[in-house]
């Protein structure tokens, strides 16, 4: 059954306006085998992403954020398709690119590319800068309107490195450096999106901006979507344009930046917030202090209904018996909870009514 | 007072901190590798009382994990050449026979590592790690030990501490090997706990649950803590005064009040102002500190900060060629900067403040 959450992606887009989408993705869902003894028999699955819908608009930054191991990584793979998913559907520039062959893959491999959170195991150490950033167009068998070497040295100084860099060895570079080398091999094919996965949670804090104030940049200048992977929620405000919350492979909560930092619905995203450690003493006592207990349950065998809800300070016997939906409660603002915070002056009875999916 | 601590021999009673309890000296900790000498620590002082907690924070490279090693006796033998002075209540670890150091170890000061899996044996049960911890310096029956190692397991909030106690350390997840990892720390009741980024490799809801074990467990026992760490969000949830380190040295000292609401060290300045915050209304735009965090081998001659300060013109070109002294420029402030107090105050008043 795929018409309902096709819906749910569809109506979303519409309600809160916006430019044309460029990704539809559509009850997305990833289980990776779980496989045991001498005939590697399938004995279970980890349910890595497990029905995600949602769209990006061109030109804006979507971040999914949310716990290690709850899925972003996974969700990212698959839109760039370096993972093929399980279930659901992804429409890229209208065109179904879900079940895409290798041989098909190619232009799609041009318009969309990862950025990897390890600017040190990302980048080949025998490789210098330059065969990095030009592997793309020889991978691409792609003609450059100058010399391939004209044409990295010109991409090296769009990231900020020096066109003399292009004979030097990854080795030689510091974290923040990779970093850009990284970008720059992203950007060599002039891609429409890049889905870039932690892109600075391996750099010092002053690096970091560095390089946030980088993909900035670039996106103004050269009109990039990006799909960005991140749990520093400092950081994510900062970059995003809307931000999906993420839970054991399911979304709970998406929304435009404001909203979701003044006034988020979703409980686990509440206490997302509340955990963020202040740099500022006199907040030591005077927060509110959500502090949720224990840790992510796994993926293999996740809980019932509603996956928060054994962490959760809000359940009820409802949470675990029925699933709550991702319904729209305000505009923009999808939320999947049965006891919502921060709703205060919404007619709720009426917008949950006729959201999609319903149990 | 304007003696310089960072001088071999400098006077002792010029230091960050007040007391007696540990005391760092001009600590210096080089390793000779093919390419030169890495000057991991160079001229570090430091005092800490029991019941204070200090925040060691700066960029990866500056030194912090090699101090805290340096402090536990921890690096392996003929790999660094260390000197200065480490005093705990006055006797000087620096030297000390290994024996002596690994009796120390355990009774009086305890480490908290990053990667908990690192600390942690894989091929024994958890119980028996803290069991066989707590026997080295405790004259007590097996049971006894065990019954204790259940204790400490149910007070850093292991569920079901009776039988979790006997499995192995895979069988935990990170948040809850990091709370083993504690409860093996804490076992002998140490008057100095290093916690090395206790929380880096944490979620941030598992995170802020051993912030508040750290600090609940700290105030129980009334131990010395060092926190060391990046974040300086988590440093401002836990210490009473802060040292920043650059290059193997410090740059400032003062109480953590102080450095939020009143840095005085362009570095602490740049690390304040590049991070995005979100106590704060949201910036247009990030404003990083320029350029790349020094090479420890050719360390920037003068003030190792310069090639990155914007401030270094103002001083006359002491900055390329006199590295600063570590000085006292108000109670319990230490600064090593250049920038005379009235540019410095200039700067704070009119370019940082409105920015912070
Ligand atoms: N055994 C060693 N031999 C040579 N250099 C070393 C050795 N141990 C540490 N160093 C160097 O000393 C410097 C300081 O290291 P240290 O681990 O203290 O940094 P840190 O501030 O804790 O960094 P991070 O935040 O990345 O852990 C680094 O340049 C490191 O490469
Ligand atoms: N190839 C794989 N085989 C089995 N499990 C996997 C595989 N890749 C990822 N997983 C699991 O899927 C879940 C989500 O992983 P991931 O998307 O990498 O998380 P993160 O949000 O931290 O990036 C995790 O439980 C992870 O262990
Ligand atoms: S549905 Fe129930 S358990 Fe889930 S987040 Fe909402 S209140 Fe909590
Ligand atoms: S001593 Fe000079 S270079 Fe160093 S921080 Fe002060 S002003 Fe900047
Ligand atoms: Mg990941
Ligand atoms: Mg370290």
């Amino acid at each position: 059954m795929t018409s309902a959450p096709t819906n749910a992606a569809s109506s979303q887009s519409n309600a809160s306006g916006g430019g044309e989408d460029i990704l539809v993705v559509t009850d997305l869902q990833k289980h990776f085998p779980i496989r045991r003894g001498l005939l590697q028999r399938k004995v279970g699955a980890v349910q890595a992403v497990d029905g995600m819908s949602f769209t990006v608009r061109k030109g804006e930054t979507l971040s999914l954020v949310g716990e290690s191991g709850c899925g972003k990584t996974t969700t990212g793979r698959m839109l760039t398709r370096l993972l093929e998913p399980t279930g659901g559907t992804i429409l890229f520039e209208g065109r179904d690119i879900t079940h895409i062959s290798m041989g098909k893959m190619r232009p799609l491999r041009r318009d969309v590319q990862m950025i990897f959170q390890d600017p040190y195991g990302s980048l080949n150490p025998r490789h210098t800068v330059g065969t990095i950033v030009g592997a793309p167009f020889r991978l691409q068998n792609v003609k450059t309107e100058h010399s391939t070497k004209k044409t990295v040295q010109e991409l090296l100084e769009l990231v900020g490195l020096s066109p003399e860099h292009y004979n030097r060895y990854p080795h030689e570079f510091s974290g923040g450096q990779r970093q850009r080398i990284g970008i720059a091999r992203a950007l060599a094919l002039k891609p429409k999106l890049i889905v870039a996965d932690e892109p600075v949670s391996a750099l010092d804090v002053s690096i970091q901006a560095q390089v946030i104030n980088l993909l900035e940049d670039l996106q103004d200048e050269l009109g990039l979507t990006y799909v960005t992977i991140a749990h520093d929620l400092s950081v994510v405000r900062h970059m995003s344009d809307r931000v999906a919350v993420m839970y054991l492979g399911k979304m709970v909560e998406i929304a435009d930046r404001t909203p979701l930092y003044e006034r988020p619905m979703h409980p686990y995203t509440v206490a997302l917030m509340s955990a963020v450690p202040i740099p500022d003493t006199g907040r030591r006592t005077k927060r509110d202090r959500i502090r949720l207990e224990g840790d992510v349950p796994s993926p293999i065998n996740p809980p019932s209904a509603c996956r928060f809800h054994t962490r959760c300070w809000k359940a009820k016997e409802i949470c675990s018996t029925i699933e709550p939906p991702l319904a729209e409660l305000a505009p923009g603002h999808r939320v999947a909870c049965h006891f919502p915070e921060n709703l205060i002056d919404l007619p709720v009875p009426a917008v949950r009514a006729d959201s999609p999916a319903a149990p | 007072m304007t003696t310089s601590p960072t001088l071999e021999g400098g006077d002792p009673a010029v230091r960050p901190g007040i007391g007696g309890f540990l005391q760092v000296k001009d600590l210096r900790v080089h390793f000779p590798t093919d390419d030169g000498v890495v000057k991991s620590v160079d001229g570090l002082s430091f005092n800490l009382e029991l019941g204070e907690t200090l925040g060691i924070v700066g960029e990866s490279g500056s030194g912090k994990s090699v101090t805290s090693l340096s402090i536990m006796g921890l690096h392996p033998p003929g790999t660094a050449k260390i000197s200065g002075q480490v005093l705990l209540k006055g006797d000087n670890l620096i030297g000390a026979s290994r024996e002596h150091i690994r009796k120390l170890r355990g009774k009086n000061m305890a480490m908290i590592f990053q990667d908990p899996l690192s600390a942690m044996h894989p091929y024994y049960t958890v119980g028996h790690q803290i069991i066989e911890a707590y026997r080295v310096h405790n004259n007590v029956s097996k049971q006894v030990a065990r019954k204790h190692a259940i204790d400490m397991l149910g007070r850093v909030g292991i569920p079901q501490p009776g039988s979790r106690v006997d499995e192995y350390p895979h069988q935990f997840s990170g948040g809850m090997r990091q709370r083993a990892m504690i409860a093996m720390a804490l076992s002998c009741d140490p008057e100095l706990l290093i916690a090395d980024e206790p929380t880096t490799a944490l979620d941030v809801t598992v995170q802020a649950q051993i912030l508040d074990l750290i600090r609940d467990l700290q105030q129980e026992f009334n131990s010395a803590v060092i926190i060391i760490t990046h974040d300086l969000g988590v440093v401002a949830e836990l210490a009473d005064n802060i040292l920043v380190m650059y290059a193997g040295r410090a740059a400032e000292y003062a109480t953590a009040h102080e450095i939020f609401t009143a840095p005085q060290h362009p570095y602490t300045w740049g690390l304040l102002g590049s991070m995005p915050r979100l106590d704060r209304e949201r910036a247009e735009r990030l404003r990083p500190i320029p350029g790349t965090p020094p090479s420890l081998i050719n360390v920037p001659t003068g003030c190792p900060f310069h090639p990155r300060c914007v401030y270094a013109e103002l001083n006359g070109g002491a900055c390329e060629t006199d590295r600063p002294e570590f000085l006292e420029i108000s109670p319990r402030h230490f600064l090593a900067c250049h920038l005379s107090s009235q540019d410095r105050q200039r700067v704070w008043e009119n370019d940082i403040k409105p920015m912070l």
